[in-house]
């Protein structure tokens, strides 16, 4: 796994986390840092690990073409029913949301990957884009 | 009282009636509402949240309810049509019946995932997707492409024993049949049979292939195959459960039926077979 090869700065990374402890939105992503890992058995059987997105915050990529954010968000953003259910945690894909979802287990999973899930939002982000095939994403209707 | 089919089983006539109602709802813009209702209720049912249609307890009631609308839409056009089943544990191939010109089409080509072949090709000109997660309009799937098997007898038997019906926290990370089935959990029965179709299966926006229907109807014949091995088991939880359905709450978006209402289907169909 390569999620975390490209480590984002550190030194925003304790506001972050303090800003995360802040938001109600956060019990999830709270409870996560610092236990690193939880087992889980994806749908083929492979075992996809929950890391904490916290280890790596944003990530802010061109993959195969296409510009892929994830960013933690303002505190208020994360528990409200503005469309926003991934713990407080935005993805973009050329700009577009991608909406995304964290289970209980740490794992994510976003509209276009809904029953599948993934380690980190980056790898959800990753594969939205193999799956678009160079189609933009629409907003939610 | 109608009697829910293997498609495995189904005549010409049958598979066509089928088709031909399905295509009907979509021409008259019936169709697509029920594409919304379930991308709404999945993108907001959340593990620490109000949960509904999904990753909760009632996974189940809301989907034998929601295909009971699509059923009865589908009579609407044809009153001989039921809802097919599609018996994953033995019909395991992209060569299968299911996947033929003739009934639901068959895998998307390489290129771009497009579905070419049968009644929703978006050649034909009667399938175009208008809820819908991105700029395409076609019906993509890819068959197998995702996850290489689809859940054996053995697996879906496996959970079938389980005794109790759902566990706390009622989430994704619950023990019990409800979350073995939906897929969360353990050897993974629903959510990896949304995989295997992949394309717009694998979205939120699933119902937008017909297969949908008849993944979904065979789920709904596994629980009512659970309730008859399990006589003494029932619906969890039964009482002021916070974002949960409880077993007498009315649940959305209906408001005018129960997980009580709904758990005997012989009030509404019966199944060919037994699993």
């Amino acid at each position: 796994m390569s999620e975390n090869s490209a480590m984002p700065d550190r030194g925003s990374s304790s506001e972050l986390t303090r800003r995360r402890m802040l938001q109600g939105a956060g019990v999830a992503l709270t409870a996560a840092v610092g236990t690193a890992v939880i087992g889980f058995t994806g749908p083929n059987g492979q075992s996809a690990v929950a890391a904490d997105p916290g280890a790596g915050d944003g990530f802010d990529e061109v993959y195969q073409g296409r510009r892929i954010q994830g960013r933690p968000l303002a505190a208020g953003h994360g528990s409200d029913h503005s469309g926003h259910h991934g713990g407080g945690y935005q993805v973009l894909v050329d700009g577009q949301e991608l909406h995304v979802m964290r289970n209980a287990d740490g794992t994510w999973i976003s509209v276009v990957n809904h029953y599948q899930t993934h380690a980190t939002p980056r790898s959800l982000a990753r594969a939205a884009v193999l799956d678009l095939q160079g189609a933009e994403l629409l907003p939610l209707t | 009282m109608a009697v829910r089919k293997n498609q495995a089983t189904l005549t010409a006539k049958e598979k066509r009636d089928f088709v031909d109602a399905v295509l009907e709802l979509k021409r008259l813009g019936r169709y697509d509402s029920f594409v919304s209702t379930h991308n709404t209720f999945i993108v907001s049912d959340t593990d620490n949240g109000e949960r509904t249609g999904h990753r909760s307890p009632s996974f189940l009631p809301w989907h034998r309810r929601f295909l009971l609308q699509f059923e009865q839409e589908l009579q609407s056009i044809n009153p001989a049509v039921n809802l097919p089943y599609w018996d994953w544990t033995a019909d395991r191939t992209a060569n299968s019946s299911l996947w033929g010109a003739d009934f639901l089409g068959g895998t998307g080509r390489s290129s771009d995932g497009q579905v070419t072949t049968g009644p929703f090709a978006f050649s034909s000109g009667k399938w175009a997707l208008t809820v819908r997660p991105d700029s395409r309009s076609y019906l993509r799937r890819n068959l197998g492409g995702a996850v290489a098997a689809l859940p054996t007898k053995a697996e879906a038997d496996s959970v079938l024993a389980m005794a109790t019906y759902d566990a706390a926290p009622w989430n994704s990370s619950s023990d019990g049949f409800r979350n073995n089935l939906e897929g969360w959990r353990g050897v993974n029965l629903h959510n990896r049979v949304h995989v295997w179709i992949g394309g717009h299966m694998a979205t939120g926006m699933s119902p937008n292939d017909p297969a949908f229907w008849l993944h979904h109807c065979f789920i709904d014949k596994l629980w009512a195959e659970w309730q008859s091995r399990h006589p003494g088991q029932g619906y969890l939880p039964t009482g002021n459960t916070p974002d949960v359905v409880d077993l007498n709450d009315t649940m959305k978006p209906w408001n005018n039926v129960t997980p009580a209402d709904l758990l005997d289907h012989t009030k509404f169909y019966t199944y060919d077979t037994g699993f």
